[in-house]
């Protein structure tokens, strides 16, 4: 397995730490003048999504994770398990809905995601940045409203709730910022 | 295919330091030249360039290969991690009070706060004692940065302070039980008591003092006497002290050390613990011994990074912004 020293270590490179694989947020280089240098290495669990901050000793190893993200379309769920397909190889992954976290509001059926494999199995999907939704359920707007002003709930096809401005109609098509969660503008069919 | 034009818009050939930035450092470079013309300390330079480099295994030089025209064999010079050595021989030949703005190297050191090419400031003062030379580099740091007058605490103060230990004598399992006691996410197998020492002090110590005024800190374990002269008090103390201020290391100076065998014996400690620890071996600067044995004048000397002082002054969170290409784009 390959390993990466403390000092080649960026942020975005996947590596096992406690046997679990993590992505790194952060590496800070840290020396006294006259002294040993550390490097203080913030990093997520990707099995466990904690964010942990620890130091190690400069010039220490790290082995890398066999983690790869691929182009993937979610395909249906049976009630407790979702279906995607890669959209290189064609290739079926099957996950749990318990391991969707927040992806799942975001994508119905043929959406296009990114699957994030580690050791070729699933371990998380992520929406793209932005998708386009149908408005399912929401109150009906005020005559006259153009603004933003305070909005209202909008419940979206693929079950997220959205804030959206009063003038948004149920059956209207939006788009999403989903990293945010966030409602960004109307989209004309 | 690679043309002028897109090679415009895909090389980051522009500086992230903004002009007024520089034109501030180049303030604080006439500030500082002033600062030692009215106390007549000479400015002087050295090479950069030198035969021979340190011997701490914390500091590495950088290696160049010198080539004389015609000549089949290279040379190995090293890019200077400080003009202490230089300087030290021109004070043994009584030139006087000196100061250098120079550039020094240090290998692998790249961060956040640290650049491996970065620019020092380095003054000796024949006469001075460590704390003759704290009031001065106090009178600097309010002429210079305009800080407050800065707080001075001892090394042993300031751990029996946060961890109530003596730093003198604490031995490996009792400052692993402080880090473990004060939550530090350590990972690795640390090597010796000072690693333990530096551990505490970068990830705990050093983040919480400093942030109202400058905090001299002085009097350290002799274990990281480096070239500065042992005291005996109630333990045998090193006459060295470091500046701190606003969570940043900023300058390290030293009542120097003037026996030649003492400092010899150090060095040589030094290339066991280099090849304990597998680093390439080095030779001790010979030059710099002799001068000792020729005899250096009584004298305190302290070396800063100006990168950081400039930093400081700007309150810019990264080297980058203060110099004018970093390791990276230079």
């Amino acid at each position: 397995m390959a390993v990466y020293t403390t000092n080649e270590i960026r942020g975005g490179m996947k590596v096992m730490i406690d046997n679990d694989p993590c992505v790194i947020l952060d590496n800070e280089f840290v020396k006294p003048g006259k002294g040993q240098a550390f490097n203080r290495i913030k990093y997520r669990n990707l099995k466990s999504g904690r964010v942990v901050e620890r130091t190690w000793k400069s010039g220490d190893s790290i082995p890398s994770a066999d983690v790869v993200d691929v182009e993937a379309q979610y395909l249906y769920n049976d009630g407790a398990h979702w279906h995607f397909m890669t959209k290189e190889t064609f290739e079926q992954y099957v996950m749990d809905e318990q391991h969707l976290a927040e992806s799942k509001q975001w994508l119905k059926e043929q959406s296009d995601c990114v699957l994030t494999l580690f050791n070729s199995s699933p371990l998380a999907v992520t929406a793209p940045n932005f998708v386009v939704l149908k408005i399912v359920e929401t109150d009906p707007g005020v005559r006259g409203d153009t603004s933003g002003g305070g909005g209202k709930p909008a419940k979206l096809e693929s079950g997220a709730v959205v804030r959206v401005p009063l003038f948004v109609q149920e059956g209207e098509l939006i788009k999403v910022d989903t990293r945010i969660g966030e409602y960004v503008s109307r989209v004309k069919e | 295919m690679l043309t002028v034009e897109n090679m415009n818009k895909t090389e980051n050939w522009r500086s992230v330091a903004l002009h007024d930035n520089l034109r501030v450092r180049a303030m604080i470079l006439a500030k500082i030249r002033q600062f030692f013309a009215e106390r007549d300390v000479m400015e002087v330079e050295t090479p950069l360039m030198c035969h021979a480099t340190v011997t701490d295994p914390h500091v590495v030089g950088i290696p160049v290969l010198f080539n004389r025209l015609g000549c089949a064999n290279e040379t190995i010079l090293y890019l200077q991690t400080s003009p202490e050595y230089a300087m030290k021989r021109l004070l043994a030949m009584q030139i006087g009070p000196i100061y250098q703005i120079s550039k020094a190297f240090r290998q692998g050191e790249v961060g956040r706060i640290h650049n491996p090419e970065f620019t020092m400031l380095e003054w000796y003062r024949p006469g001075f004692d460590h704390s003759h030379l704290m009031d001065e580099v106090d009178v600097f740091l309010q002429t210079i940065l305009h800080t407050p007058a800065a707080d001075r605490i001892s090394y042993a103060d300031l751990f029996q302070q946060y961890f109530s230990i003596n730093p003198h004598v604490a031995d490996v399992e009792v400052l692993s039980a402080c880090a473990k006691e004060k939550m530090i996410p350590i990972e690795s197998n640390l090597p010796d008591r000072d690693a333990w020492l530096n551990l505490l002090w970068t990830h705990y110590i050093e983040p919480r003092v400093g942030h109202e005024r400058p905090l001299f800190l002085y009097d350290f374990p002799v274990s990281q006497a480096a070239l500065a002269k042992i005291r005996d008090e109630e333990f045998p103390v090193a006459s060295r002290f470091e500046v701190y201020y606003k969570g940043m290391e900023l300058a390290n100076g030293f009542h120097e050390l003037q026996d030649s065998a003492e400092q010899l014996r150090r060095f040589e400690k030094d290339l066991a613990q280099r090849k304990q620890r597998g680093q390439p071996v080095i030779e001790i600067d010979k030059r710099f011994i002799a001068a000792l044995e020729h005899g250096l004048p009584d004298c305190a000397g302290i070396a800063m990074g100006i990168d950081r002082l400039v930093m400081l002054a700007l309150d810019c969170k990264s080297i980058a912004e203060v110099i004018t290409f970093t390791f990276e784009n230079a």
